[in-house]
């Protein structure tokens, strides 16, 4: 039994299509056998939300008159990279606030960044604009000052390089201190463990194979329609796997692209991790055509059939090491408390799996209404592909 | 007997008064203080749960409402802005008194419950989200 994207489309359009989110379709697949489901359900939603620090955006700001070719360009004081075309700029989520003492008063509290002005934009905040130049016969305009909001912009395209992490490490710290980390605080002698997946929500967790998702996806990226540009950097899908195919360390990376004015703020956060710096969480959601019983059985991947490797923050990370300290499922660790060399450690998360489902759920409503369609994507990702390190060498002059 | 929170803000025209000595004579409250702060321009903060019966409780409130002081009522010193919250938890570990919780477990949603709080600001700085923060 197989269908095409065509027939589930037509299905979409007519408002009959059978939608589940990745939660609902594990009971709905155990109660109706695989087959018979899988002729009945048409997509399965699967999201995500979490923190993203491989995220940002393009933005146009239009030419004032006279004209003016920017070359340095601050928003609420946090630099955009402006070496593009003259009114062009890239603010990426992680750049600190000009002037931010970042960790010299250790630790850094990172208040406000590039991830909290993409926040402000897609809200419709005003923000102050600088840009400087040198001046050029055709753009004479040297410094600009002023005001603006999103609707001022003629384009804000967030443009995220690395998102949707397709599993993801389980932080620990084993030394006597505590330590800073972008998986948040971790305290002296493994007192608490933290990890960062939507688990059998997240959306290739239940396409290990990237079978649906690829190039061209469409995606609904923080209420807008997005879509999966490239693979993510540091896609990685040559890693160990478990029987189900499901890698048990981060593996697949998505690049997702998607306009910021249609954005809803709830999903676009801006975040500031103690000691760390600054990120941006970010929402997605990804609808799976269920174009056979095979690609249905991945989706009903349950928490307790992921595994999660957990990597001490305070010395085999920094050293790349490679060491695993223990693997853990994430039924396991949603229950709140693993034991980790006879130890009982309480763990917490930094994705929301609340926030996730809330996803699943709002583009289960936007398919059932007949507003999302799906597309084929026209590349696959990668299936065997490493990811190399930097080998630092001398200098070559 | 009850117990309340109760969140101050004394203008610099009252940071002389020992109010907290007259809750305790005056009122026969038991007092406990969370938080305490002078500022630079000499008005200050308190946070404190006070106990007690009703009618010593109500006296109490209204002795405090004859001075120039703000009174925020079974309100503590610390805010969680629920629609800044990201649902996440990782303030829950960090949280000693269980104020802040995983309340519906199925749907794994955050909750504070500011009756609990002993404002020892652990969750300001384990929020990336920026959802706790402290009234001073």
């Amino acid at each position: 039994m197989t269908k095409t994207y065509a027939e589930i489309n037509e299905k979409i359009a007519s408002g009959k299509a059978v939608v589940l989110t990745a939660e609902e379709v594990i009971d709905y697949v155990d109660k109706r056998g695989l087959e018979t489901a899988a002729k009945e359900v048409d997509v399965v939603t699967t999201a995500t939300f979490g923190p993203m620090c491989s995220s940002g955006c393009f933005l146009n700001f239009g030419h004032s008159k006279p004209k003016m070719r920017i070359t340095e360009a601050w928003l609420n004081d946090v630099m955009a990279y402006s070496g593009i075309a003259a009114v062009d700029a890239y603010l990426g989520a992680t750049q600190l606030r000009q002037h931010d003492p970042a960790n010299m008063d250790f630790p850094g509290e990172f208040r406000y960044g590039g991830g909290h002005v993409i926040e402000d934009l897609v809200a419709g905040k005003q923000v102050e604009f600088r840009a400087l130049s040198y001046g050029t016969d055709d753009y004479p305009r040297r410094e600009i000052c002023t005001m603006l909001d999103i609707n001022d912009l003629n384009q804000a395209i967030m443009v995220n390089p690395r998102n949707c992490y397709q599993n993801y490490n389980v932080a620990v710290n084993c030394s006597d201190k505590r330590i800073y980390t972008y998986l948040g605080i971790l305290r002296a002698h493994m007192r608490n463990m933290t990890y960062s997946s939507a688990g059998q929500l997240s959306p290739l967790l239940n396409d290990p194979l990237y079978e649906t998702i690829g190039v061209g996806t469409p995606v609904w990226l923080a209420g807008a329609r997005g879509l999966v540009y490239a693979e993510g950097t540091q896609h990685c899908s040559a890693v160990e796997r478990s029987d189900n195919d499901v890698p048990v360390e981060g593996a697949g990376t998505l690049a997702l692209s998607g306009n910021m004015k249609e954005m809803l703020p709830e999903f676009v956060r801006g975040l500031s991790f103690k000691g760390y710096g600054v990120s941006l969480a970010v929402g997605v959601g990804i609808p799976i055509p269920i174009l056979n019983p095979e690609i249905l059985k991945r989706t009903t991947v349950r928490d307790r059939d992921i595994q999660a490797s957990v990597i001490d923050y305070s010395h085999d990370y920094p050293e790349k090491t490679g060491k695993v300290l223990a693997k853990y499922s994430y039924e396991e660790l949603r229950s709140g408390q693993v034991e980790l060399m006879g130890k009982k450690v309480p763990v917490t998360s930094l994705s929301s799996y609340n926030k996730a489902l809330k996803i699943c759920n709002l583009l289960k409503a936007e398919i059932e209404a007949g507003r999302f369609l799906l597309a084929e994507a026209s590349q696959r990702l990668p299936l065997n592909q490493g990811m190399q390190s930097l080998d630092i060498k001398g200098a070559t002059k | 007997m009850i117990t309340k929170k109760v969140y101050l803000y004394f203008p610099q025209s009252e940071t002389e008064r020992p109010i907290v000595y007259e809750l305790v004579k005056q009122f026969d409250l038991v007092v406990n203080i969370f938080r305490a702060k002078v500022t630079n321009e000499e008005s200050g903060y308190l946070s404190l749960e006070v106990t007690g019966s009703q009618e010593n409780v109500d006296r109490a409130f209204e002795y405090l409402s004859g001075f120039d002081v703000n009174i925020h009522a079974g309100n503590s010193g610390m805010v969680w802005d629920e629609n800044r919250c990201g649902q996440c938890g990782a303030c829950l570990v960090h949280c000693p008194t269980g104020a802040l919780s995983m309340v519906d477990r199925d749907i794994r949603q955050i909750s504070f419950n500011d009756k609990a709080c002993v404002e020892c600001l652990a969750c300001v700085e384990a929020c990336p989200f920026g959802a706790c923060s402290s009234k001073f």
